[in-house]
């Protein structure tokens, strides 16, 4: 069966459209930054089919693919509110331990007897609030990003050591437990619930105004400024959903363990850097995609579960990971 | 006889940055449809005075009345509220943004209501479009990223922008600076079209020829005050130079 789907175009126009579109391409092409655009899907692509072709029969089985959209799914979050931080040219180094705060937070909520989706508001709520200091701290205050985050990450870790008193607090709850380890249609119901945030941060940075006043901010403060956008406003929005976010994936955290755990999770920072390096942001502000980091979020938990499964030990998996992240920011064009 | 209010009036504008006083006191004005230039040597002033009018620094002392009507201008926000577009030396054009995004910033046109608010893309490419097209700007595609553009394709932009918001008052800050032969005369042209069309045009400038070519009035300034205020036909670039040189004073 045919389908004539498009419209037909005016016989004389046609010509100039191929052209249009050759013009297009070759343009595209050209342009450095398609490249880090699409960079990771390629990688993610060639990691999904290396592993696929050495270990099919571990690799590539639904359980496994499933345990990888569970692993990447607050990897996923984190990334998404790093990659805010990162297009106004700053970055949250908080963002682990905000969320260790966020869990602490929802756990003591959870053993005062709030139902669930208060504590998972507590929690949010206590991440924006850190987040939002550090938003303050860094826009208003014109302190360098990376120490007030660097230090925040201590304040935060320090704060959640207080308040829980050092102790794991058991979290028992049907919902969340469904919540782990349900899924629908072979998607897992945590990597749902990451890629809703993706598409909505999509939808945020792509088509509002204030999505393109980051843009505008990262690219260049002074021009941003000069348009009458308010720099200190935007700057301290994108710290507010980095800590949000990062509140949020706490109950992601407790879902998985079944408790809220004191102790910062240190990986999830790195993995969130390097997502946001590997999906095609410019550290230097003002160019990238939310999608971008999203596969990167997913080739990171590939590569560390398909090292796994094809029996590397564990320490070889950090300095895979670590190599990647530092070759990825050579290859993509981070430079202005 | 009745005179229309100035579009701009600067009234013992005053300025320091710490010990440096780049303004001394500077007064002066600008009619609508007509080209007011600003000259005077490096460091005179001229990019402070016009900062302290489009809102980036306050001046510590003086008024600013925008037709008549004494403002205070406390970002550029406001004074882009009051009609008053800049196009600064640096163009203030983000280079990874797309032509069209850079002709909206902060004027995004969007669609919806309240906290659903999306950008219109549709409708600002093809306001967009009209904008370059009513000043006579060919631009190949408004999509692609500013970064490509060439040096007079930029400053062409940034006027665009400026003189497509109805605005009433356009500061422009060395607009041919770093241009060549034919860029220069293009976006000599669109000064011209913008004065036509009835605007306050304020240019700085270091070409005397230019000034003289383009501008109804000028004011000399040098170290931050201003040395004379002449009609552009009853001056020339000999008497310019003194006066901006110091060899002759405006004043005396
Ligand atoms: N942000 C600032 N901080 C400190 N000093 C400043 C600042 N901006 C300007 N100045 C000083 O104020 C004086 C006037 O500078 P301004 O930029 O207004 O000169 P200009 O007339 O525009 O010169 P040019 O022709 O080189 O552009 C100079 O001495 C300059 O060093
Ligand atoms: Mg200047």
């Amino acid at each position: 069966m045919k389908k004539i789907s498009r419209k037909s175009t005016a016989p004389s126009s046609e010509g100039a459209v191929d052209i249009n579109f050759l013009s297009r391409v070759r343009s595209k092409i050209q342009d450095p930054f398609f490249w880090s655009d699409w960079l990771v899907v390629v990688a993610f692509v060639f990691v999904i089919a290396f592993f696929g072709a050495i270990a099919p029969a571990e690799f590539l089985t639904l359980w496994n693919l499933n345990n990888i959209l569970v692993a990447a799914s607050i990897p996923a979050i984190i990334a998404v509110g790093q990659t805010f931080t990162v297009l106004t040219a700053g970055i949250d180094l908080s963002v682990s331990s905000t969320m260790t705060f966020g869990a602490v937070t929802f756990g003591l909520a959870f053993t005062n007897g709030w139902p669930l989706l208060q504590c998972v508001l507590f929690g949010t709520i206590a991440g924006t609030f850190v987040g939002l200091l550090n938003g303050l701290i860094i826009a208003k205050r014109k302190i360098n990003d990376f120490i007030v985050t660097l230090g925040m990450l201590s304040v935060a870790s320090g704060a959640a050591l207080v308040l829980s008193d050092g102790k794991p607090r058991q979290v028992i709850s049907e919902s969340l437990a469904t919540l782990a380890i349900g899924d629908k249609a072979n998607i897992p119901y945590l990597m749902m619930v990451a890629f809703v945030i993706v598409v909505v941060a999509h939808f945020v940075l792509f088509h509002t105004r204030f999505g393109t006043h980051v843009f505008a901010v990262g690219g260049d403060p002074e021009s941003a400024r000069a348009m009458g956008i308010s720099v200190v406003k935007i700057k301290i929005a994108v710290y507010v959903i980095s800590g949000a976010l990062a509140g949020f994936a706490a109950t992601l955290a407790i879902s998985r363990i079944g408790s809220a755990e004191p102790a910062a999770n240190t990986s999830i920072l790195l993995n969130s850097v390097a997502a946001v390096v590997l999906g095609g942001v410019s550290l230097f502000g003002g160019r990238g995609t939310i999608f971008g980091p999203f596969i990167a979020a997913l080739l990171l938990q590939s590569l560390s579960n398909g090292l796994t499964v094809i029996g590397v030990a564990a320490y070889y998996q950090y300095l895979s990971i670590g190599l990647v992240v530092i070759l990825s920011a050579a290859l993509v064009r981070t430079d202005k | 006889m009745t005179t229309k209010p100035y579009a701009i009036e600067c009234v013992n504008i005053k300025k320091a940055f710490g010990s440096v006083d780049a303004l001394k006191g500077v007064s002066m004005f600008a009619k609508p449809g007509e080209v007011t230039a600003i000259i005077g040597d490096n460091g005179a002033g001229k990019s402070t005075l016009i900062k302290c009018i489009s809102g980036v620094y306050n001046s510590d002392e003086g008024e600013i009345k925008i037709n008549g009507e004494v403002v205070e201008f406390v970002n550029p926000e406001e004074s882009r509220s009051f009609g008053i577009e800049t196009v600064y030396q640096t163009l203030s054009l983000i280079e990874d943004l797309s032509i069209w995004q850079n002709l909206f910033l902060n004027r995004e046109i969007t669609k919806g209501f309240g906290p659903f608010k999306i950008l219109n893309k549709s409708k600002m490419k093809e306001e967009a479009t009209k904008m370059l097209k009513n000043l006579d700007v060919y631009i190949p595609s408004i999509k692609s990223r500013t970064r490509r553009l060439s040096g007079g394709q930029r400053q062409a932009v940034a006027i665009c922008r400026a003189a497509g918001w109805g605005s009433s008052v356009v500061i422009m800050d060395e607009p041919t600076a770093a241009l060549g032969v034919r860029e220069t005369a293009k976006v000599e042209d669109l000064i011209k079209r913008m004065k036509a069309q009835g605007l306050a045009i304020l240019l700085i400038s270091h070409n005397f020829d230019q000034v003289l070519r383009l501008s109804d009035q000028i004011w000399v300034m040098r170290q931050g005050d201003v040395m004379a205020g002449l009609r552009s036909k009853d001056t020339s670039g000999d008497e310019l130079v003194a006066l901006i040189t110091g060899a002759k004073s405006g004043k005396g």
